[in-house]
């Protein structure tokens, strides 16, 4: 009976896979080009992602470096015994006040003789940072006997010299003389015969620059010439005898070429000083004497040599006057290259080689531990309140909403609240790290309730349940068993909260902690500003040597970042307990 | 049934405790959560020093009822419990009563071992330490000696007892359930299906140490096995879809039952 109904049964009820058919294997095959496929994009992303990290740490830490090292002349500085009245010799606050310009300004003519008239002075001296004399200041504060005396100290060199070093200057081309050469003087506007056509190479080449310039300048004249303008005739003519004559002049190997700050520079470097060339032919130069000349005997062949600045002058922040010094300091030892310690310890500053980041950091920190002060002790009431106590009805309901939508609020409109609220209508001190404290607790606070509420209800019920069941009261059950379970939790939340405070710039900015202001704050009232601000402000500097400071600071501000994140991942694998 | 009245309340402290004299005494228990009535009209009397077994099939009421005795409903907002219950003729829904002094004489284990993570020591420590019942840390020390000696643990644990509670095994942390709940000295032990989640060892010995338990404690189990229910109690109760179908001395329920459904659910008919 049973087995002719199966028969008669045209489809069986139960389907069963058939794994030997074309169409399963097919299907298993496609499954697994799928979990490839899937594989391979994940791979892809993480590969993606990792590669945009590298090439921003890679960027910003190049970028950074230089800001980290710092550039002094080691100097021998004889100090005037008069630097300061005899009667006040002992008194450090008249040793640090004391007129130290003369004092180097001596120590550079001592290292460079031969430096004359006010404007290669200024050059020379302007080549030291303002706070050149601070190592030399605190020296003789500390130790006054020393006044009177000679002896080395470092003395910081300009942004502009420093950047030199590092890197933003000229490369330096040296080419020994064949030939003999014979200056006409030491000092001034000279020439130096070298009848070995020593110049001729570069005569070749400044003529090649001419001739190039003749050629663009005649392709200017035909395009002037076809255009519309109303004196265009008049001016194309006036064009191509410009470039007819600059045409001549390249053909012409025997007449001078003139230099100027468009082209590379070109120097002499002959018994023991250095000409700039500013007239140049075959045999022949003109040019002023940038370091004054020993003697104007003649120079035998090879112990003279033609230099070149590759880049032209208009072309660089820093001029053949201050390279000239600056590779006599070198060539002297002079140079000295340091850990920028002052980065670490000062507040900002106009001159990038005097600016640090102590006052930001400081004000960092201040401003956090308002934030974390307030933000931890609300936060963490608030989330235990709500999750375990409160009733549960339409107030609270709205409350829980709330929170959830002031954690996506802009944190710019936190900083106008903080402008209206705190400044406006408490009249609390602007630009003070109280104020940014405050404004920044309200814009944690409800990342750190979300937070602790979900480490709270991540606790098994069972934990609490076993809590009251050997007769403990709610309370007891929340603070003796649930709170230290989501502890790790509530920690990791309130460290990732301050993090983004860490790294939140648009409210402070609101409540006025963009200011410059140079001095470390000591206490939460004082103005301050704070890490990200700094940064902010520093980007917007045109001075080169900001751009450096800029990353370095960003630099600062990762690694404070890292070492939050990493505590926070500490804390989780440290307190983290299995149930 | 005249133990409400007022004078026989105060008595009773001086009468010594019979064996079998009623401890819980429920009456008329409905419960609901929200809609749902999850317990209809159930009295019954649970006897001291002695072990009493409720068993049914899922969803029948049975661990509603016991969490009716130690108010652990009270923790479910949409709970709600009416009738009386009286333990030692003492409303224990009366609004004067305080929860927790109950919780403290009306000791619960679970279902699931769910020692607090904190070490062996903490774990049983923990309900003397805050109902002030240690003078000091010596008696504290005794208490906790003689907890785990009654839960049959100490010889396991004497020499760790400051490893964490759960690094114990199953049936071990389950017997820690156990001696922290005695540690307070409950008058009343409530197990919630103590044993669902042990094998057989481990379930051999929460057994025993049950049946030892019973000349102290008035004890109360909820259990899926019928084996169990009838090894470890003195009387049954069977719940059937929140109600009280039948109840008397295990022995009876087990060989004569007198109602259709509790033949059907122990003979394994249905549930």
């Amino acid at each position: 009976m049973t087995d002719t109904s199966m028969q008669t049964t045209a489809t069986p009820i139960r389907r069963r896979l058939d794994t030997t058919s074309p169409e399963a294997q097919a299907a298993v095959r496609r499954r697994y080009r799928a979990e490839a496929r899937f594989k391979a994009y994940g791979l892809l992303a993480i590969l993606t992602a990792a590669v945009f990290l590298v090439v921003l740490l890679v960027d910003i830490v190049s970028k950074a470096m230089p800001a980290f090292t710092t550039t002094a002349l080691q100097l021998d500085v004889a100090v005037p015994g008069d630097l300061v009245p005899p009667d006040q010799k002992y008194n450090p606050a008249a040793i640090r006040s004391a007129d130290y310009l003369p004092v180097m300004r001596e120590a550079l003519r001592t290292a460079i003789p031969g430096v004359q008239g006010r404007g290669p002075e200024r050059t020379l001296l302007r080549l030291l940072s303002p706070g050149a004399p601070d190592i030399l200041r605190e020296r003789l504060a500390a130790d006054p006997s020393l006044i009177g005396t000679t002896f080395k100290v470092p003395l910081l060199l300009s942004a502009t010299a420093d950047l030199y070093f590092k890197g933003a200057g000229t490369p330096i081309i040296a080419r020994a003389g064949r030939g003999s050469a014979t200056p006409s003087g030491t000092s001034g506007t000279i020439t130096v015969t070298a009848p070995g056509n020593d110049f001729s190479e570069n005569l070749v080449t400044l003529k090649l620059a001419v001739a190039e310039r003749a050629r663009t300048l005649a392709a200017e004249a035909e395009r002037t010439a076809r255009g519309n303008a109303p004196n265009a005739a008049e001016r194309a003519n006036e064009l191509r005898a410009e470039a007819a004559a600059l045409a001549a002049r390249a053909k012409d190997p025997a007449s001078a070429e003139a230099l100027d700050s468009s082209l590379p520079t070109l120097l002499a470097e002959i018994n023991g000083g250095l000409v700039k060339i500013s007239q140049l032919a075959a045999n022949r130069i003109e040019g002023d004497v940038l370091l004054r000349l020993a003697t104007a005997d003649e120079a035998k062949p090879g112990d003279w040599r033609i230099v070149t600045y590759a880049t032209p002058e208009s072309g660089r922040k820093i001029t053949d006057l201050e390279v000239a010094f600056l590779e006599r300091f070198k060539a002297k030892g002079h140079v000295e290259s340091g850990i920028n310690w002052r980065f670490f310890t000062s507040g900002d500053s106009r001159e990038p080689e005097l600016a640090g980041i102590r006052g930001a950091v400081v004000g960092t920190a201040l401003t956090l531990f308002v934030t974390l002060i307030l933000c931890v002790p609300i936060g963490v009431a608030a989330a235990i309140y709500l999750e375990e106590f409160a009733p549960k009805n339409r107030f609270t309901d709205i409350i829980e909403v709330n929170i959830n939508n002031l954690a996506a609020v802009p944190s710019i409109v936190f900083g106008l609240l903080g402008l209206a609220m705190f400044l406006n209508f408490f009249g609390l001190p602007r630009s003070a790290p109280l104020v940014g404290g405050l404004v920044l607790a309200l814009l944690v606070l409800p990342t750190i309730i979300i937070a602790s509420r979900a480490a709270l209800k991540a606790v098994p019920p069972s934990i609490k349940e076993a809590a009251l069941g050997v007769g403990a009261s709610h309370q007891q059950a929340i603070f003796h068993h649930v709170l230290p379970l989501a502890m790790p939790g509530i920690m990791t939340g309130t460290i990732i909260g301050m993090a983004h405070a860490l790294g939140e710039t648009a409210p402070l900015l609101m409540i006025g902690m963009v200011a410059f202001i140079v001095d470390v704050p000591t206490s939460i009232t004082d103005a301050a500003t704070v890490l990200p601000v700094q940064i902010f402000l520093w980007s917007d500097l045109p001075e080169l040597a900001f751009k450096a400071k800029t990353a370095a600071a960003i630099v600062v501000l990762l690694v404070f970042l890292f070492i939050m994140n990493g505590m926070a991942i500490w804390l989780r694998k440290r307190f983290e307990r299995r149930w | 049934m005249d133990m409400t009245t007022q004078g026989i309340q105060i008595a009773q402290p001086f009468v010594p405790a019979k064996p079998n004299a009623a401890k819980v005494v429920a009456r008329s228990v409905n419960v609901h959560y929200g809609e749902k009535h999850a317990l209809k009209d159930v009295s019954v009397d649970v006897p001291d020093q002695a072990v009493m077994a409720f068993i049914g099939p899922s969803g029948c009421g049975k661990s509603t009822f016991l969490r009716c005795i130690n108010r652990m409903n009270d923790t479910i907002p949409i709970c709600r419990v009416t009738g009386k219950i009286e333990i030692d003729g003492k409303d224990i829904y009366d609004p004067a009563l305080d929860v927790v002094q109950l919780r403290a004489r009306v000791g619960m284990v679970f279902q699931k071992p769910n020692p607090f993570p904190k070490s062996i020591y903490e774990n049983v420590a923990y309900g003397p330490r805050i109902h002030g019942l240690a003078k000091n840390k010596t008696d504290l020390d005794e208490i906790v000696t003689t907890s785990l000696e009654k839960a049959g643990l100490l010889k396991e644990v004497k020499d760790r007892l400051n490893d964490s509670g759960t690094s114990l095994s199953g049936g071990q942390q389950q017997r820690l359930c156990i001696a922290r709940a005695i540690a307070v000295s409950p008058d009343i032990i409530l197990m919630d299906e103590p044993c669902s989640a042990l094998d057989p060892i481990a379930t051999a010995r929460i057994e025993e140490l049950i049946d030892e338990l019973r000349s102290n404690f008035c004890i109360i189990i909820v259990t899926h096995s019928m084996q169990q229910a009838a090894r470890v109690s003195q009387r049954t109760a069977f719940f059937h879809l929140g109600i009280l179908v039948e109840e008397g001395e295990t022995e009876a329920i087990f060989t004569n039952p007198r109602e259709e459904r509790t033949r059907d659910y122990i003979t394994g008919r249905f549930g």
